[in-house]
């Protein structure tokens, strides 16, 4: 090989040819999928928790996307159905995440709706698990001596509740959890909703590309 | 808009055997020439059966090196660029250290440095990321790109200064993106979370790289392009379209997002570092042993092998996602193909390494890359077999995959690049490195630190993904059984910080105490 042109041209036509697989031609069939009739767009409040979400950095020890009971229990574990790519028709940035150091959140309302719950764990996981390695997070939250009106007092186990005063939620703890109550995507799947069937699919067979086509 | 699905992944084998057949076709009939005698290019007369081992070793100064004046009239323009590429390079390894062993340490120990959120673990571990990836690997990869391109193409670097400002404006835009994750502002993707608006100082950046070597190599004065060089050479070419397409805003959402980011990011590990770290040992194993490589014909099997496979594999980081299933075995099944281009490499490498075996006592920077080159065919055939969808049920979501990407971009990439920092300084600066043992603490600190992080992941994701699959246990139980393999990562990432360390030390060495050299080839600027 000894021609500079035709190895950049090769080199670039094969890269091309990549980004057709694996983005374009993905992308055209992902888009041409409508949002499932259960699906809302995030409200104000929950986009802005979606933010503090994207950060923080929850992504890297928390997953988005529970796997078919074809492949593992996370159905089992209370995470939801297997998740289908219309259920993401409002995320951006995604947060499908790689990594489950901690548990799958995609449906994390519908195990645990409660904001209260919520907030404890999130200024002190270990007052609930003993056994978590999650961060805490006490600068999302305020040492008051006393709760103001509208102040919303966390409630806390005497080992970490302050000596005086209480810990009150600050705007962006509130919004992270109203994002963390709205994470609740155990509406019925779409029929057909795209997603990996390598494993077998209780959901019946895989659509044929005819099918696809309609 | 109707997509046949099937045909698509039809097609994309047929382009790719058609591909191989033609590469075969073209060889066979010496369209493409390739012999071994241009497997003997990298040499200048009289270097060949000699050990190339300037600078680095004790008593170094007493033995005889050939003098290349055409390399070293070529050396002594690419000199400065490379050291300051190779300096700021190293500065973000040691930062980048830093952060990853907080980040590993917060793993086990939660309550650590907890009162503000630059601190907190999700932006410790990306800030970590980012500097080794942009900042390290790239810097230190491109400082290999700028040393080599030059020697092998006979011409000295075109547009140094350029290279400089380049330089610059890298380490301006890696230091703003470190800047903003720490304080919550990213674009929020894995590989991609510099937000756009620095990504275009780094493309800036990165066209001062690139433009300078398109001109060194259209000026070339060689016939052949020797393997380092299509290495190169694509690599300079795929990088900034995959950072371009991945980094423009608000073009995706949702799952396309998703597939997009991976795309990415498996391809900066496939495209963009591989080749970096594949061609620097491609040349300078046989360039410091002083013998050509084992068989040049199979390495371009194992260029092309490369770029038609490793493109396509991004996928498998969504195996059992919400992605269409074609593209996912589309992935899975170029994963595994990978196979191919790899052994391509190792069959070169190896083989040259295994017959002067006697070489690796007298060079420790032949020692930090055959060692680099060899965790590259180590990373690539537990790749291949991590995308199986039977094992990466396991793998996925657990600490197997970080031990895998430390496999790659570590001890593959960042060893050969060590390696390759200890034999370019000597010859860029004219200097002799001070204090040759500890090159060799270096070697033994970031090695045995590496084992030591790679096996205590390994077995404890492994143990973690089976716990995840067990519906009997609790999640819990996946979570406390990784604390002591958490614990033991977080030995061995000291270690190898140490040995970042002990890098940086012998690069101030060389700097401000290094005795010169008797017969320095190359008269700094």
């Amino acid at each position: 090989m000894n021609r500079y042109l035709p190895l950049s041209i090769l080199a670039l036509a094969i890269l091309a040819f990549a980004t057709l697989m694996l983005v374009i031609a993905p992308g055209i069939q992902i888009n041409a999928r409508p949002a499932p009739e259960g699906l809302r767009p995030y409200t104000e409040a929950e986009a802005r928790g979606r933010e503090v979400y994207v950060s923080l950095g929850c992504l890297y020890c928390h997953s988005q996307q529970p796997r078919s009971g074809d492949q593992a229990p996370d159905g089992e574990r209370g995470w939801g159905r297997p998740s289908v790519a219309e259920d993401y028709a409002y995320d951006q940035p995604h947060q499908l995440g790689t990594m489950r150091t901690g548990p799958d959140l995609l449906n994390v309302s519908a195990r645990l709706p409660s904001e209260g719950w919520h907030l404890t764990h999130l200024y002190q996981p270990r007052a609930i698990f003993d056994w978590s390695i999650m961060p805490s997070y006490p600068y999302l939250f305020d040492h008051k001596d006393t709760a103001g009106p509208g102040d919303v007092v966390v409630a806390l186990p005497a080992a970490h509740a302050p000596a005086d005063g209480v810990i009150v939620a600050s705007q962006k703890a509130l919004d992270l959890t109203a994002y963390l109550v709205a994470l609740d995507r155990t509406y019925p799947a779409p029929t057909n909703g795209l997603r990996d069937h390598g494993y077998g699919s209780s959901e019946g067979p895989e659509p044929t590309p005819a099918e696809e086509a309609r | 808009m109707p997509i046949t699905l099937g045909l698509m992944l039809a097609l994309s084998f047929v382009v790719s055997l058609a591909a191989l057949a033609f590469l075969i076709w073209a060889i066979s009939n010496r369209q493409i020439t390739v012999d071994q005698g241009d497997a003997e290019t990298i040499f200048a007369d009289g270097e060949q059966g000699r050990i190339d081992n300037q600078g680095t070793e004790a008593g170094d100064a007493e033995r005889r090196h050939v003098f290349d004046p055409v390399a070293a009239g070529i050396d002594a323009v690419s000199a400065r660029p490379v050291i300051i590429l190779l300096g700021t390079a190293t500065v973000w390894l040691v930062l980048g250290s830093i952060f990853g062993l907080v980040a590993s340490m917060k793993l086990h120990l939660p309550d650590w440095l907890n009162q503000s959120a630059p601190l907190t673990f999700g932006r410790m571990r990306t800030l970590h990321l980012n500097l080794v990836i942009y900042g390290w690997l790239s810097l230190s990869g491109l400082a290999s790109v700028m040393w080599i391109i030059p020697r092998i193409f006979h011409v000295p670097l075109k547009s140094p200064r350029l290279v400089l400002i380049g330089a610059v404006l890298w380490n301006i835009a890696v230091a703003l993106g470190g800047l903003a994750i720490a304080s919550g502002w990213t674009d929020g993707e894995e590989w991609l979370e510099i937000p756009w608006q620095i990504d275009m100082l780094l493309a800036a950046a990165g066209a001062c790289f690139i433009a300078p070597l398109v001109r060194t190599a259209r000026a070339r004065d060689v016939h052949h392009i020797y393997v380092s060089g299509w290495y190169f050479l694509a690599a300079i070419l795929w990088f900034p379209v995959l950072f371009i397409v991945a980094n423009i805003p608000g073009l995706y959402s949702g799952v396309e997002e998703a597939t997009v980011n991976w795309w990415f990011a498996h391809n900066v590990l496939g495209l963009w570092l591989t080749p970096l770290g594949v061609g620097t040992a491609y040349y300078l194993i046989p360039k410091i042993i002083g013998r050509p490589i084992y068989s040049y014909a199979v390495s371009l099997l194992g260029f092309w092998g490369l770029a038609l496979f490793y493109s396509q594999v991004g996928i498998h980081h969504l195996i059992g996602g919400p992605v269409p299933t074609w593209v996912v075995t589309l992935s899975v099944v170029h994963s595994v193909m990978m196979f191919l281009p790899v052994i391509a490499v190792a069959i070169n490498q190896h083989v040259t390494v295994a017959q002067n075996l006697w070489a690796l006592k007298e060079s420790v920077p032949l020692r930090f890359i055959s060692f680099g080159a060899l965790m590259y065919t180590m990373a690539s055939f537990q790749g291949s077999i991590e995308a199986l969808r039977s094992v990466n049920s396991i793998t996925h979501f657990t600490h197997y995959t970080v031990a895998h990407a430390h496999l790659g971009a570590y001890a593959f990439v960042s060893i050969v690049m060590f390696g390759a920092a200890y034999y370019i300084l000597p010859r860029a600066t004219g200097r002799a490195f001070p204090w040759p043992g500890l090159l060799k603490a270096h070697f033994w600190l970031v090695t045995i630190g590496f084992a030591v992080y790679f096996f205590s992941l390994t077995i404890g994701g492994v143990l973690q993904g089976l716990a995840m699959l067990d519906a009997t246990r609790p999640f819990s139980e996946s979570v406390e059984l990784m604390k002591p393999y958490l614990e033991a990562r977080s030995i061995g990432g000291s270690l190898m910080t140490l040995g970042h360390l002990v890098f940086a030390v012998n690069l101030l060495g060389l700097a401000f105490y290094a005795p010169r050299h008797t017969q320095a080839p190359v008269a700094a600027e």
